[in-house]
């Protein structure tokens, strides 16, 4: 118990608690202004820990990536406008539950799943990291190809309404992603000869263009209507949580899991498991008609599990020194300087640090239910504005957030290049999300499937000559075959009751 | 308001007292606004960690705030020609990467290290060549041996993009011992921690990359390094040999981080720039923070920085048509 016991002095000083406190509101801030991601926010903490003992430094790192991925749920919720890439996947149904008036209950359940997420995350990581990281570091290019195939499956056809329609958004996004110079071969493609086209298109500013701005430009080109939904007044955030919990324990329970496991794979992170969870939500819910209509449920498995992958992405992290995201590849940097060098050891002769790091893992997330609360609260006004005078305001957060990604005009063309793009599907009725992820994961696809091909000269026995590559593989294809027959099925029914009718 | 009016008092006075031979007039006022530091590489790398530690101390030096930014993509080609583009005038400055001296042989872009003022050379890691704890392989002459005799594809090597900088370390290599750098297959990925990961997963035998990048999997037992492409073997592992130890090989390879302008700064900025950048690298706070990160520590001022990216240059270029990476 003694490390436990030093572990809790550590943490207890008002210098650590302040900087948390500190960190946290910054988190927020950052995470919540779209286009600024928790890898930046992260980012930007790190001259200012070099002056900073090492609990408080690694303290204020993980307290501000876990406030800024739940923050990119509000601009998500509230403008259609997803803060972080994890909060894209369930965007379009949280601003549809805004749409109808309940922005407070949908925002409620972010904090609420999201710090339950965290800290489910945060059990595995205290509990079972060794043996997790342990299977991790087992992964090789077959299984991450099988990962990213399944991802972009669940996206397409089990996460869309319109199977066909999810395909075309995807390979929009597949498309997309082949631009530039960051393929395997390193060879420039769509580039033009030009060098900023070189670095390829961003997901971040495409992710701005495709749901903000094409969403400032339906709402000009229909003159600015009032809000269909009538606003309830600032409500509880609270209200109805102890009924959720109890409505979506297994979607809840579910998306921790699956986001864990996801979040533990070197190659996946928040966004992958938010993906796949919503996917997994529609397929096995008893209503997944309601699903994209302003539905609570997929929402709370998303949320969940892309807080989860955060605690969890700490895992190969702390074990092996692997990054598990962006975010952990930072922290990485921050522990060598402060002396707690990542790997088994830190287990074994520095107890009561690693200890410290779990406890504020746990405050970190429990500081997110006040926190939100107000985050919430100052947001939802942005909803009594009239939207003639909210659009301009977003369109500027939009240029802030295209320019900032990478520091460049660039950014802001991409953006409004996708801006028109977005509005053009979404008046044909193709889904936006599957497109995003495409961008997302399409360069992991092709890159796992190029390296899995030069390993093996050519052979594509590769992917299933390892046990999990092999389980994947099949497990896979079992999907997609249960996807056509339930084509097939729906079809044949179809025939059938027009020949009844006829 | 009042710290900047001290400090342009000291840096007059400064002048006045002739602390500062090479000042002229116009030093006493540069610099007065933010510089930005572009790192053509992403945010939580080692390049963008070696920046921003040299922002914060730089910030200290000269008095005003040095902003970081990242300008990523392209394998640095973006960036890179960002920092070329920039206005010389002293406030946009950037950190070149050995990329520069590699980039251009690919055909990638038209960027050489001519297009920049070096301002001073901070960092450099040497390549290593690592294998996995288990692997059969207890030094590297039995491993060359085995490459020599095995057909080509046999081994695999990771650890950098197609043509990156690890690829280049291994090929090079190769080529000096006379084996045909074609019977490594070069599988590419995002950075050495991928590669790593794939090496202990057993996707690839082989990675060369540096040993500080390597350093928390060599500390758990999982991976081990044969040699470092370095005339000197490294502090951070001293029972690793030398290549020339291990193989008898001159080879040596590295990758290195500097502080370069754009091309044509100022003289009085760009020597105000060096004295600052060397009184920062002379810092216990760099020194310790470079010490702990494991990153080597390399110096040149200005002129010689600039003597060492045209080596590096020719160098680099020489490698990559024998191995046949240049266009």
């Amino acid at each position: 118990m003694d490390p436990i016991i030093a572990a809790f002095e550590l943490v207890m000083t008002w210098q650590v608690l302040t900087t948390l406190l500190m960190a946290a509101l910054f988190g927020l801030l950052v995470g919540a202004i779209p286009g600024l991601t928790a890898t930046m926010a992260t980012a930007l903490l790190v001259p200012l820990t070099f002056f900073m003992d090492p609990i408080p430094a690694v303290g204020a790192m993980v307290t501000c990536a876990a406030m800024a991925i739940f923050a990119g749920d509000i601009p998500s919720a509230l403008l259609r406008m997803p803060g972080t890439p994890a909060s894209a996947a369930y965007s379009d149904e949280a601003y549809a539950m805004t749409r109808k008036g309940q922005a407070e209950t949908v925002l409620g359940a972010c904090v609420l799943f999201s710090a339950i997420g965290g800290l489910f995350g945060t059990a595995v990581l205290i509990f079972a990291a060794p043996a997790l990281a342990e299977i991790a570091l087992n992964f090789s290019s077959p299984e991450y190809f099988w990962m990213a195939l399944l991802g972009l499956t669940c996206s397409a056809f089990i996460g869309a309404a319109s199977p066909l329609k999810g395909a075309v958004s995807l390979l929009i996004g597949l498309f997309v992603a082949t631009i530039g110079l960051n393929n395997p071969a390193g060879v420039p493609r769509f580039t033009f000869g030009s060098t900023e086209m070189m670095a390829g298109i961003d997901f971040i500013p495409a992710m701005i263009g495709l749901f903000a701005v094409s969403e400032v430009f339906r709402t000009i080109a229909a003159g600015a209507p009032p809000w269909e939904g009538v606003q309830g007044k600032v409500g509880n955030i609270f209200r109805n949580w102890g009924g959720m919990v109890k409505t979506y324990w297994r979607q809840q329970i579910r998306g921790n899991v699956m986001g864990t496991l996801i979040g533990i794979l070197p190659g996946a992170g928040a966004d992958v498991a938010a993906y796949v969870s919503y996917a997994v939500s529609r397929r096995f819910s008893r209503t997944p008609e309601k699903f994209g209509t302003g539905h609570l449920e997929g929402i709370v498995e998303s949320t969940s599990a892309n807080n989860a992958s955060l605690s969890s992405a700490w895992i190969p992290a702390l074990v092996f020194g692997i990054p598990g995201d962006t975010i952990t590849a930072i922290v990485i940097g921050v522990l060598y300087v402060k002396g707690m060098n990542p790997g088994p050891t830190l287990f074994l002769f520095n107890p009561q640090t690693i200890y410290a790091v779990f406890l504020i893992f746990i405050l970190a997330n429990l500081l997110m239910v006040p926190l939100g609360w107000v985050a919430i609260k100052l947001a939802k006004r942005l909803l009594q504005a009239p939207r003639t005078v909210l659009m301009p305001i977003i369109l500027a957060f939009c240029i802030v957030g295209a320019f900032g990604s990478n520091n460049t005009a660039y950014g802001i063309i991409v953006m409004l290049v996708f801006g028109v793009l977005g509005f053009f599907m979404e008046e044909n009725d193709i889904p936006i999300a599957p497109c995003i992820l495409g961008i997302v994961i399409g360069p992991i696809l092709e890159r796992n499937f190029i390296t899995t091909m030069i390993k093996s000269d050519g052979s594509i026995v590769a992917f299933f000559d390892r046990p999990i590559a092999a389980g994947l593989g099949v497990f896979l294809i079992l999907v997609w075959l249960s996807v056509l027959v339930g084509v097939i099925r729906q079809r044949r029914s179809g025939q059938m009751s027009e020949a009844d009718q006829t | 308001m009042l710290r900047r009016t001290l400090l342009g008092l000291m840096a007059s006075a400064g002048v006045v007292a002739g602390i500062l031979p090479l000042a002229t007039p116009a030093m006493a006022q540069y610099p007065d606004r933010p510089l930005t530091i572009i790192v053509p590489w992403g945010a939580g790398g080692g390049t963008d960690a070696t920046a921003r530690i040299i922002g914060s101390l730089l910030e200290k030096e000269l008095g005003q705030p040095v902003n970081v930014t990242n300008r990523t993509g392209g394998s640095g080609v973006v960036g890179h020609s960002a920092i070329a583009e920039a206005e010389a005038d002293g406030y946009t400055l950037g950190i070149a990467t050995v990329e520069i001296g590699m980039m251009h042989w690919q055909g990638l872009t038209n960027l050489t290290w001519e297009a920049y003022t070096p301002l001073a050379l901070m960092n450099e890691d040497a390549a290593g060549v690592q294998v996995s704890a288990d692997s059969e392989y207890e030094n590297l002459e039995g491993l060359l041996e085995a490459i020599k005799s095995s057909p080509a594809g046999t081994f695999r090597a990771s650890g950098t993009g197609q043509g990156g900088i690890w690829h280049l370390a291994i090929a090079g290599m190769l080529n000096d011992k006379g084996i045909d750098p074609a019977l490594v297959s070069w599988v590419p990925s995002e950075g050495a921690a991928p590669g790593l990961q794939d090496l202990v997963a057993g996707g690839v035998g082989i990675v060369p990359c540096s040993l500080v990048e390597a350093r928390s999997l060599i500390d758990a037992g999982r991976v081990k390094s044969l040699a470092v492409m370095s005339p000197d073997r490294s502090e951070l592992f001293p029972d690793v040999p030398t290549l020339k130890e291990a193989a008898g090989s001159d080879w040596q390879i590295g990758a290195w981080r500097g502080i370069v302008g754009p091309k044509g700064l100022p003289e009085d900025v760009a020597a105000k720039l060096t004295e600052a950048l060397k009184t920062v690298y002379d810092s216990e706070e760099y020194r310790g923070f470079m010490e702990k990160q494991g990153f080597g520590v390399r110096w040149a001022p200005a002129a010689e920085f600039g003597d060492f990216m045209d080596k590096s240059n020719k160098a680099l270029g020489e490698t990559m048509k024998a191995v046949g990476l240049a266009k």
